[in-house]
């Protein structure tokens, strides 16, 4: 731990010292745990009944938008990829993947804007956007309950390195690490919330915070914002290699889509 | 787009108590927050949602800012006669969302 | 004037004679402050009812004694009605202490709910309590309450 982490302001410290309180008092586990085991009972209940569960509204947008034809070639996701409950099953399951034509990584947003712009000839849709979150949540909705399951493709070797790699650096004026709350100190309370291990296995999903469904990458920015650093923008190529890291660190874990968190 | 999410029985028998649930996505904006530039974000509510089934509106209610964004109610209704269950949200801008789902009561 | 605090100030006996009594001057009250200025609960009942007497009992408000986000509060009301024509509720409404607002919620039943339960999803801006209020058929009306505990976020999106 650097030095500069403990010139914090004095709420920061408060917060710090609860933390060290805290962990003698918990038992550390290694276990894999979903972010879902440390929200409240309401929070579990409202995420596993579909009836109540709000990312449903964008799932069932999703499913409108992926019949819909868009384009010059009048084409729809639908037109090429069939019926998505089963040609769709396990696909966010194993995002990010290596994209043949531009050698980088891809995660499932980036996926359906390449899809746009380059099939159905029309324009890619705006981060953070309802169209773009409801069809990522509707494509990711169809491996919900299958384990992660990153493929071991070497091209992607790399950028899976450069992943860990950000995900171990300590940024901002806080100097904090993603590693330093999600490894360090999971399972530990930051003021009200438990520190969950990161595993971004219900993206994209209801945050209460937020008051509408939101994409890792956003909630990947609301970190680094936190932690008093410049975040990387929208589709930036850092933010999907940490995706890409995160994911093969929750290998295992159910993918919740959508999920809801405080 | 506004989307909807209704949930009613497929099938009640005649006289049975049924539960029902509705949601609509929308912001339920306060009129109480600022954007960037600070100037006021004008309030936009639903203000109204009514449920109408067999010829009577069963439920109603009147929304101010302190209900959630993506507004949610669960309530009751005593099964009647088969036909639709009509869910009407309207918000402070006038702009009506209706939704509707089928009951078959035997 | 009714300040916001003085409800908690008073033990449950002597808050039932206050709410007996007071209904009117606090109508009263309400016409005559500046427009923009916050109801209290007090106030906010007293509109709800038309300054009649609220009671305690009948109606139960189940909140989470505490939540991880005000923005989103799951509430349930549920009053003791046989939801008869004759014997029904008619109007449930919700009162905060401190939003911006006093009123949140006011919902519509009768005979053909079957049931006099509501569930919704509540804003509180912070730590305070919830009033749930209900009117009968014969007239009367009756309330309950429910404090909550609304912890801070640690990680906001926006500092």
């Amino acid at each position: 731990m650097s030095a500069a982490r403990w010139f914090l302001p004095a709420a920061s410290a408060v917060l710090l010292s609860g933390v060290l309180m805290a962990s003698q008092e918990e038992a550390p586990t290694n276990e894999k745990r979903s972010g879902l085991d440390y929200v409240s009972p309401e929070t579990r209940a409202m995420q596993e009944d579909d009836t109540s569960n709000p990312g449903m509204l964008w799932v069932l947008d999703g499913e409108t938008l992926w019949n819909r034809a868009e384009g010059e070639n009048g084409q729809s996701c639908a037109s090429c990829h069939g019926d998505a409950e089963q040609n769709m099953r396990g696909v966010a399951a194993r995002y990010p993947v290596f994209d043949t034509d531009s050698k980088f990584p891809v995660d499932l947003q980036g996926r359906i804007n390449q899809c746009r712009q380059a099939r159905q000839k029309t324009d890619p849709l705006e981060y953070e956007s309802d169209a773009l979150l409801a069809l990522t949540a509707y494509v990711a909705h169809q491996s919900r309950g299958m384990p992660v399951a990153p493929g071991a493709d070497s091209r992607l070797a790399q950028f899976h390195e450069n992943g860990r790699r950000l995900y171990e650096k300590s940024i901002g004026q806080l100097d904090l690490a993603c590693s330093s709350c999600h490894d360090e100190r999971a399972g530990e309370r930051l003021a009200g919330a438990i520190i969950p291990q990161a595993h971004p296995t219900a993206y994209p999903l209801y945050r209460l915070e937020w008051q509408t469904l939101g994409s890792l990458q956003r909630r990947l920015r609301n970190c680094m914002i936190g932690v008093r650093a410049e975040p990387y923008a929208y589709g930036s190529l850092e933010l999907v290699e940490l995706e890409l890291y995160l994911m093969s660190r929750a290998e295992g874990l159910p993918v919740e889509t959508p999920g809801v968190r405080p | 787009m506004a989307r909807t999410l209704v949930n009613v029985p497929e099938t009640a028998r005649a006289g049975e108590i049924i539960e029902i649930k509705a949601m609509i996505a929308h912001p339920m904006e306060t009129g109480h927050r600022v954007d960037a530039k600070g100037a006021t974000i004008p309030r936009n509510i639903i203000n109204r949602f009514e449920c109408v089934y067999d010829g009577a509106t069963v439920f109603a209610a009147d929304l101010y800012p302190a209900v959630s964004a993506n507004p949610f109610f669960s309530f009751t209704t005593v099964a009647t006669r088969s036909g639709a269950i009509r869910f009407i949200w309207t918000d402070d801008q006038g702009a009506v969302e209706t939704a509707s789902a089928e009951i078959t009561v035997t | 004037m009714v300040g916001p605090a003085l409800e908690d100030n008073y033990p449950l006996i002597g808050r039932r004679r206050f709410l007996l009594t007071s209904g009117g001057a606090l109508l009263a009250a309400v016409f005559t402050r500046p427009a923009l200025a916050r109801l209290t609960v007090q106030e906010a009942l007293a509109v709800f009812a038309n300054g009649a007497e609220i009671k305690e009992g009948r109606i139960r408000l189940e909140i989470p004694p505490l939540v991880e986000n005000g923005n989103l509060v799951g509430a349930t009301v549920t009053v003791d009605s046989p939801m008869t024509e004759a014997d029904h509720v008619k109007r449930i409404a919700l009162f905060n202490e401190k939003n911006p607002q006093a009123d949140m919620a006011v919902f519509h039943l009768g005979p053909r709910a079957g049931r006099a339960e509501v569930s919704t999803r509540l804003r509180l801006a912070t730590t305070q309590v919830v009033t749930a209020v209900c009117e009968m058929s014969d007239g009367g009306f009756w309330a309950s309450k429910a404090h909550v505990i609304v912890t801070l976020a640690a990680c906001v999106e926006t500092l």
